[in-house]
């Protein structure tokens, strides 16, 4: 395939990429944006949660070839440096949603989503809502208090 | 990952050319079994066509009272689908509850029907509500597609390009999620369609089939409790015991029958 063209967090990118080189490597290793995780190797863990077109996905489950001509936003897409914090990362923070931090990145994008697709969910739709999302320090609680506000203050927002 | 090449028709046209001139060309929907699967090197085709950006395999559209699903269509586009929850809100649930939100943001049903995991949701709709699987080549009823466990009648490179289901009020979908891969460790898809009880098992290991004695028992008046069913159907492995699995489908079969009252 050769070179492929995409937004990433609103850049027009061109990236020289095999055909067999899966979005969250060219995203880490091509792009140097290393927010996004490789938790599980085997899809499971969403820890490679990021947004196509908006939409979740995990990127250790797409090619990079599959992105092109997409929209694709990371974790360091919701905020500049020194700029303040998107409401769900203020969110994670006030709450303190995190123990290690490893699946984090993956959280929070998940969180944006449902927030997107639900408004303000409950602590129950969240909890079913991040079925594809592990916290291997089982910190759930803490995140799930953080999606529901985070949602809050998105749905708050102008 | 090994490597190999990957191609992106626009035509269907384009992807049948594609697969005949690659020897060993594997399609590409979703991914969403295919990518791990891949990267586990449980198959290693030398080329993907990837089918999903091919625009007369997606979206929805009903043609004489059934439901046309194209085959590139993602499991969360289904279950948001005006047409779909209208006239079958149960298959809309169905595709909505499965894995997980990302990976219904990418998996297809046409993928899912091709793959034929023996506990996937769609292929117990499929046979419950009378489908009929569209490919580049010809229409095969349901009960004619799925052979054997990830086995179809699909022959080597043909294409799912759609899928048809009757439209259904009276059926719903109860599922026994597998805890961690949301797979169905038992689900039965109920219907009543044109009268008769349709009650199709999936998870049970060996792939998808229709409890016909449960169907004839419950049209008869009889205790469901109390009809045959062929253990031969199931496996028992690390999740669930062939014997968990039998109990679990007489449940699931009675909760979906009371669903739909």
């Amino acid at each position: 395939m050769g070179k492929i063209s995409l937004e990433v967090n609103g850049e027009d990118v061109e990236l020289d990429v095999a055909d067999n080189t899966l979005l969250i490597h060219a995203l880490r290793d091509h792009l140097r944006l290393t927010g996004a995780h490789m938790g599980c190797d085997t899809s499971q863990c969403g820890a490679c949660t990021v947004h196509i077109e908006g939409q979740a996905i995990k990127s250790c489950a797409m090619l990079a070839v599959q992105a092109e001509g997409r929209s694709v936003t990371t974790i360091e897409g919701l905020a500049d440096d020194g700029e303040p914090l998107h409401p769900m990362q203020q969110a994670f923070h006030d709450n303190h949603g995190l123990q290690c931090g490893f699946c984090t990145p993956g959280m929070v994008m998940i969180g944006i989503d449902i927030a997107r697709r639900h408004n303000v969910p409950d602590a129950a739709t969240v909890r079913h809502e991040l079925e594809g999302n592990l916290c291997r320090c089982t910190g759930y609680q803490n995140i799930v208090a953080a999606i529901v506000e985070g949602a809050a203050k998105m749905e708050a927002q102008p | 990952m090994y490597d190999f090449t990957y191609h992106r028709p626009a035509s269907l046209d384009e992807a049948k050319v594609l697969i005949d001139e690659n020897e060993d060309a594997q399609p590409l929907s979703g991914g969403q079994t295919l990518m791990p699967v891949l990267r586990a090197r449980l198959a290693m085709p030398g080329a993907l066509v990837d089918l999903t950006r091919i625009d007369a395999l997606r979206g929805v559209n009903m043609e004489g009272g059934r439901i046309v699903i194209g085959g590139a269509t993602t499991h969360a586009e289904v279950a948001q689908n005006e047409q779909v929850r209208e006239h079958c809100p149960a298959l809309a649930a169905l595709a909505g509850e499965i894995g997980d939100p990302q990976v219904r943001h990418r998996g297809t049903i046409g993928g899912s029907v091709a793959n034929n995991d023996p506990a996937a949701c769609y292929p117990s709709a499929c046979l419950a509500l009378d489908a009929e699987v569209r490919t580049d080549r010809r229409t095969v009823p349901a009960a004619d597609f799925f052979t054997a466990m990830f086995e179809t009648a699909l022959e080597p490179g043909e294409i799912v390009t759609a899928i048809s289901f009757a439209a259904c009020h009276d059926a719903h979908y109860e599922k026994f999620p597998n805890p961690a891969s949301r797979f169905a460790l038992i689900a039965v898809f109920a219907a009543r369609l044109g009268g008769a009880t349709r009650l199709a098992v999936t998870g049970g290991g060996t792939g998808v089939f229709r409890w016909q004695e449960g169907e004839q028992a419950v049209d008869r008046g009889e205790d469901l409790a109390a009809a045959p069913l062929d253990e031969g159907r199931f496996t028992g492995d690390l999740h669930a015991s062939t014997e968990y699995r039998i109990h679990l489908t007489r449940v699931m079969a009675q909760r979906a029958l009371a669903r739909i009252g």
